[in-house]
């Protein structure tokens, strides 16, 4: 099966979009979302943007939905949800909204979950033909954290734990809009916690290109913070308490 | 000059009159002012119950001199002095420690009032939307396709 643009748009779909201050490049990626996936409806979770970011993305006809003030980008992944829960959607795929992810590789994030062969999707800049130029340091943060997390799941390895462009179905959506998830820096702990929690993951290909605009979470001082807390989460995930249900 | 030096080497058998009311006045001085928070709800309970201890621990320190020496030996410190500064560090990293505690329950639960004033805004919107066209007040001021622009 197939996403292209003759198949019926899915009802139970949401494309979600965590963005903060990102009015330069937002548009565009909406408009390669419906490209990519006519007809699925997408949600902006605006992260106290002091930007146009908002009103861009509703007059594009987009859902928004906006916090008061800024928490992060995995709080704002995690309002997204929230309201994908609610609203009784079944499959989330995010993508960032500074144009680093393509959004025509979205269908091929979405079609081995609604083929029932796995319970998350992660977009790999490294399964690609092409490699992607990044720094020497984010190219050894994420081989650190590969290394990691490889190391709690037994071996099995992820070849980019770091990305951020994927694909929830039902299972991983309630496991992670109700109880703990990180504000800040969600990712191969994340990762971790899913694949314990009994999730099917898999990689799949994807392009990414360099930011069109905005800031990067990894630089200067904050990627110490990021290795140091990543390190920690990785380590106590595996002994973390399994579930704290709270209703959403 | 030997005289004092022995003298700082040794704990005094019993604490110096003058001392102990100092001391006696400052632990009741503590206990009247935290339970006088408590009571006029300035300080929650939760967070007197450390502040309760130590002041009643010193009153009784105060009181007892022989129960300080005690703690001392037991402790393995040379002075009294020590045992109390021992204990006064103590004391604030507890508090710190539950201080941390409490502001990262705290930060989650902004977390998600946050989150969900969000979901609750949005879904009051379309909900407004359909009954129609809208009031004069709107919703977020600066939002809506022909809304004013916001302050």
């Amino acid at each position: 099966m197939t996403l292209s643009p003759t198949t019926p748009p899915r009802r139970d779909l949401l494309v979600l979009v965590p963005a903060r201050d990102e009015e330069a490049s937002i548009l565009q990626v909406l408009q390669g979302c419906a490209r990519a996936l006519p007809g699925a409806p997408i949600l902006v979770v605006d992260d106290g943007s002091r930007d146009a970011t908002a009103r861009l993305a509703r007059q594009a006809g987009a859902r928004v939905l906006s916090h008061t003030f800024g928490m992060g980008y995995g709080a704002a992944l995690q309002t997204g949800y929230l309201y994908a829960l609610r609203k009784g959607f079944s499959l989330v795929v995010q993508l960032d909204a500074d144009g680093q992810h393509d959004p025509a590789d979205l269908p091929r994030l979405v079609e081995p979950i609604l083929e029932g062969r796995a319970d998350v999707t992660l977009g790999s800049r490294f399964l690609g033909k092409e490699s992607p130029r990044i720094s020497f340091p984010r190219k050894m943060g994420i081989l650190f954290f590969r290394t990691l997390a490889s190391l709690g799941l037994g071996g099995k390895g992820f070849t980019d734990p770091t990305s951020g462009y994927q694909a929830l179905g039902r299972k991983a959506l309630e496991l992670l809009a109700r109880g703990h998830f990180p504000e800040d820096y969600p990712d191969a702990d994340v990762l971790l916690f899913l694949a314990r929690s009994g999730c099917r993951i898999l990689e799949v290909p994807v392009t990414m290109h360099p930011r069109t605009s905005g800031a990067s979470m990894h630089g200067g001082i904050r990627s110490l913070y990021y290795v140091y807390k990543m390190s920690l989460s990785l380590a106590l995930t595996p002994i973390r308490p399994k579930k704290r249900r709270r209703t959403g | 000059m030997m005289g004092l030096l022995a003298q700082a080497a040794l704990p005094p058998a019993a604490l110096p009159a003058r001392q102990k009311t100092v001391a006696v006045v400052i632990a009741l001085v503590i206990l009247v002012v935290i339970l006088d928070l408590v009571r006029r709800r300035k300080l929650r309970e939760e967070y007197a119950v450390l502040w309760l201890v130590t002041g009643i621990l010193l009153l009784v320190v105060a009181l007892n001199y022989g129960l300080l020496l005690w703690f001392t030996r037991l402790v393995g410190a040379v002075m009294p002095v020590s045992t109390l500064l021992f204990f006064g560090i103590l004391f604030l990293l507890l508090v710190s420690l539950q201080f941390s505690v409490r502001l990262s329950t705290t930060t989650r639960r902004v977390k998600e009032l946050n989150q969900r004033l969000a979901l609750l805004e949005e879904e009051l919107r379309v909900h407004l939307e359909e009954r129609g066209p809208r009031p004069e007040g709107d919703l977020e001021g600066e939002e809506g396709p022909k809304g004013p622009a916001g302050p």
